[in-house]
C-alpha cells in the first residue's frame, strides 16, 4: 500500500513539473468554456429547461465538464499511450518482472495525475466560469465532498476502460487505431459533446446506462444537485458497479495478455 | 580520368543559376521533398493496417459524431441563433473541410515542441531541405482525409438544403471560400509552431484557435457575445474562414455590419496571414538555440 501511495505521489509530481503546458491546457479549456457556454445559452434560451436543466445549470455542466476534461483525460493524455509504448517496445516485461502488480502500479499513477490536474486544470476554468457566467454552484460544502467521491469513482471507471484499450495494443502493438476509437466514445458518451439527459428517447436511455455515462454526466448531475437521498445513493452505486466491473475485466485482460502473448523479441 | 579531361570546361564551384529559377528551383525542390517524406510516412503507415483503418475511420466518425450532436439540439429546436439546420450545415461543412484541409497538409506542427525539448529537432537543422517542409511532412497522417471527407459531405448536404440558388460563379465562391479558409488554418498551424521556439511546452494553446476556432465557426456568429465575433474578425481574422463569405452565400447581413467588398476579402487576408506567419517562422528559427543535451 506504502508503494501505491509513493507511486501516486510521484504521478502527482511528475504533472506537476509541466508548469507551462499546465497553463496552456488552462487556456484551451478556458476558450472552450466560452465557445461552447454561448451555444449552450442560445439552445436554452430557445429551448428552457431542455434535459431537465434550466440555463444556469447547462452553463454549469458546460464549465464543470471542461474542467474535468483534463481529470477524466478523456481527449487521451493519460498513461495509455505510455502503457502502450512500453508493451510495442517490449519494456513491459521489466515491468511484469517488478514486485508490484502492473493494474494497482498504473491505477495508483492515474489517481495521482487526475488529482493534480483536478487543481491544475480544474480550478481556474471553472473559476473564470463562474465569473462570466451565472453559474448554479452549490453553496452546501456536504455537495461538493459528495462531488469529489463521485469525481474520484468517474477517474477510476475512466481509468478501468482506458486500461482496457492499452491492453489491446499486446494483439495490435499500435494503439493508435483503439485509442481513437476510445476518444471518440468518450467524448460523446461521457455527456462532453452534449449532457446526456437531452439525448433523446431509447438512445438516450441506453447512453445513460453505458460506463462512460458513470465518467463525467454522474459527477456533474451529484455536483448540479439532480440526485438527492436514495437517487443519489443509486447515482454512486452505478459508478462504483462499473468501476469493480471494469476493474475486474482488465485483470482478466491482463492475465490472458500475459500468459498467451509472446514480447516482442523474446 | 574523366574529370581531369573535362577540367578546363567544368568550372568549379558549378556556375550559378540566375536568381529567380533558383527560387524556383528551390520551391519545386521543397515541394518534391515535401512530397517524398509524405509517401514515407505513408508506407509507414500501412504497416499497421488495422490502425490505419480504424483511425481513418475514427477520424471520419469524430467529426461526424460533432455533427451528430448538432443534429441532436436540432431534435429539440428548428432554429439557433436564427439559422436552420440545412444552413448551419454549410457552415460546419465549410470550416470543417478548411481545417481538416490544413490539418492534413501540416498537422504534426504541434510537434516542434517535443522535438525542441528531446533535441532531435537538431536533425531536421543538417539536412538538405526547409526545415519548414521536414516538420510539415513529420508523421504525415493520412488517416486525415477521414475530417476532410467528412467535412465535404456536410457541406454538400447543407448547399443543396440551405435554399442557396447556385450559379456557377457562387460555386467557385464557395470553393474559394473553402481554400482560403484553409489557408487561415494553416497559417495558424505554422504560427503556433513558430511561438514554440520560445515556449515548447505552449502547443496546446494553437489548438484554442484552431479546433476552438472551428467549434465557434459551426455556429452561427448571432450566437456568440458581440466582442468574440469582433475578436475573431479583427485580431484573429478567422471569421474570414466561413463566416463573412457563408453570410453572403446565405443572403444574410452580418452581425458587424462591414461593407461589401469584405466579403471577398478572403484569398487576401490568407495570404497577409501566411505571410505574417512564415515570418514568425523564421525569426523563430533564427532564434532557435539547442538545448545542447
Amino acid at each position: 500500500m506504502r508503494l501505491y501511495a509513493a507511486v501516486a505521489v510521484s504521478g502527482f509530481r511528475r504533472y506537476a513539473t509541466y508548469r507551462v503546458a499546465t497553463a496552456a491546457g488552462v487556456f484551451t479549456n478556458t476558450v472552450f468554456g466560452f465557445v461552447i457556454a454561448c451555444t449552450f445559452s442560445a439552445l436554452w434560451d430557445e429551448r428552457p429547461h431542455l434535459g431537465g436543466y434550466d440555463r444556469s445549470q447547462a452553463l454549469t455542466f458546460v464549465w464543470v465538464s471542461q474542467g474535468l476534461l483534463a481529470v477524466m483525460s478523456l481527449l487521451g493524455g493519460g498513461f495509455q499511450e505510455e502503457l502502450q509504448e512500453r508493451i510495442r517496445s517490449g519494456d513491459i516485461a521489466v515491468d511484469l518482472y517488478r514486485p508490484a502488480d502492473l493494474q494497482l502500479w498504473w491505477l495508483a499513477a492515474d489517481l495521482g495525475r487526475a488529482g493534480f490536474q483536478l487543481l491544475g486544470r480544474g480550478v481556474v476554468p471553472l473559476s473564470v466560469g463562474a465569473l462570466a457566467f451565472e453559474l448554479a454552484l452549490p453553496a452546501d460544502p456536504l455537495r461538493w465532498l459528495v462531488f469529489l467521491l463521485s469525481a474520484l469513482l468517474g477517474v477510476v471507471v475512466g481509468f478501468g476502460l482506458r486500461f482496457l484499450v492499452a491492453l489491446c495494443a499486446f494483439w495490435l502493438l499500435d494503439g493508435a487505431g483503439v485509442n481513437m476509437i476510445s476518444a471518440l466514445l468518450c467524448m460523446f458518451f461521457t455527456g462532453m459533446t452534449l449532457p446526456l439527459t437531452v439525448f433523446p428517447g431509447l438512445f438516450g436511455e441506453i447512453a445513460r446506462l453505458l460506463p462512460w455515462a458513470a465518467v463525467l454526466q454522474v459527477p456533474v448531475d451529484v455536483l448540479l444537485g439532480v440526485h438527492s437521498g436514495a437517487g443519489l445513493a443509486r447515482a454512486l452505486a452505478f459508478q462504483a458497479l462499473w468501476a469493480v466491473l471494469l476493474l475486474a475485466a482488465g485483470r482478466a485482460t491482463q492475465s490472458l495478455a500475459t500468459r498467451k502473448v509472446v514480447v516482442q523479441g523474446g | 580520368m574523366a574529370d581531369a579531361q573535362a577540367g578546363p570546361r567544368s568550372a568549379y564551384p558549378p556556375p550559378r543559376p540566375p536568381e529567380a529559377l533558383g527560387r524556383a528551383r528551390g520551391a519545386l525542390g521543397a515541394l518534391r521533398a515535401y512530397g517524398l517524406i509524405v509517401a514515407m510516412w505513408v508506407r509507414s503507415t500501412m504497416a499497421y493496417r488495422a490502425s490505419f483503418l480504424m483511425t481513418t475511420f475514427g477520424n471520419f466518425a469524430a467529426s461526424g459524431l460533432d455533427f451528430a450532436a448538432v443534429m441532436i439540439m436540432f431534435s429539440h429546436i428548428d432554429r439557433l441563433g436564427g439559422f436552420t439546420l440545412p444552413e448551419i450545415a454549410l457552415l460546419y461543412g465549410a470550416t470543417s473541410t478548411s481545417l481538416g484541409l490544413a490539418d492534413l497538409v501540416l498537422g504534426n506542427m504541434d510537434r516542434v515542441g517535443q522535438r525542441v525539448r528531446d533535441g532531435t529537432f537538431d536533425t531536421l537543422l543538417v539536412r538538405p531541405v526547409p526545415v519548414l517542409v521536414q516538420v510539415a511532412a513529420d508523421r504525415f497522417a493520412l488517416r486525415r482525409v477521414g475530417r476532410v471527407s467528412q467535412g465535404l459531405l456536410v457541406l454538400c448536404w447543407g448547399a443543396v438544403g440551405a435554399g442557396v440558388a447556385w450559379t456557377p460563379a457562387k460555386a467557385l465562391f464557395a470553393a474559394v471560400m473553402v481554400i482560403a479558409g484553409a489557408a487561415i488554418f494553416a497559417a495558424v498551424f505554422i504560427g503556433g509552431a513558430a511561438f514554440q521556439f520560445w515556449s515548447a511546452d505552449a502547443a496546446e494553446v494553437q489548438s484554442s484557435f484552431t479546433y476552438g476556432g472551428s467549434t465557434m465557426l459551426q455556429y452561427p456568429p448571432a450566437v456568440f457575445a458581440r466582442e468574440l465575433v469582433r475578436g475573431v474578425t479583427f485580431v484573429v481574422p478567422l471569421a474570414f474562414v466561413n463566416w463573412i463569405p457563408a453570410l453572403r452565400l446565405l443572403g444574410r447581413d452580418d452581425p458587424l455590419g462591414l461593407p461589401g467588398w469584405v466579403d471577398f476579402c478572403g484569398p487576401a487576408v490568407a495570404l497577409a496571414m501566411l505571410l505574417g506567419a512564415g515570418l514568425l517562422w523564421r525569426v523563430g528559427l533564427r532564434n532557435y538555440r539547442s538545448t545542447g543535451s
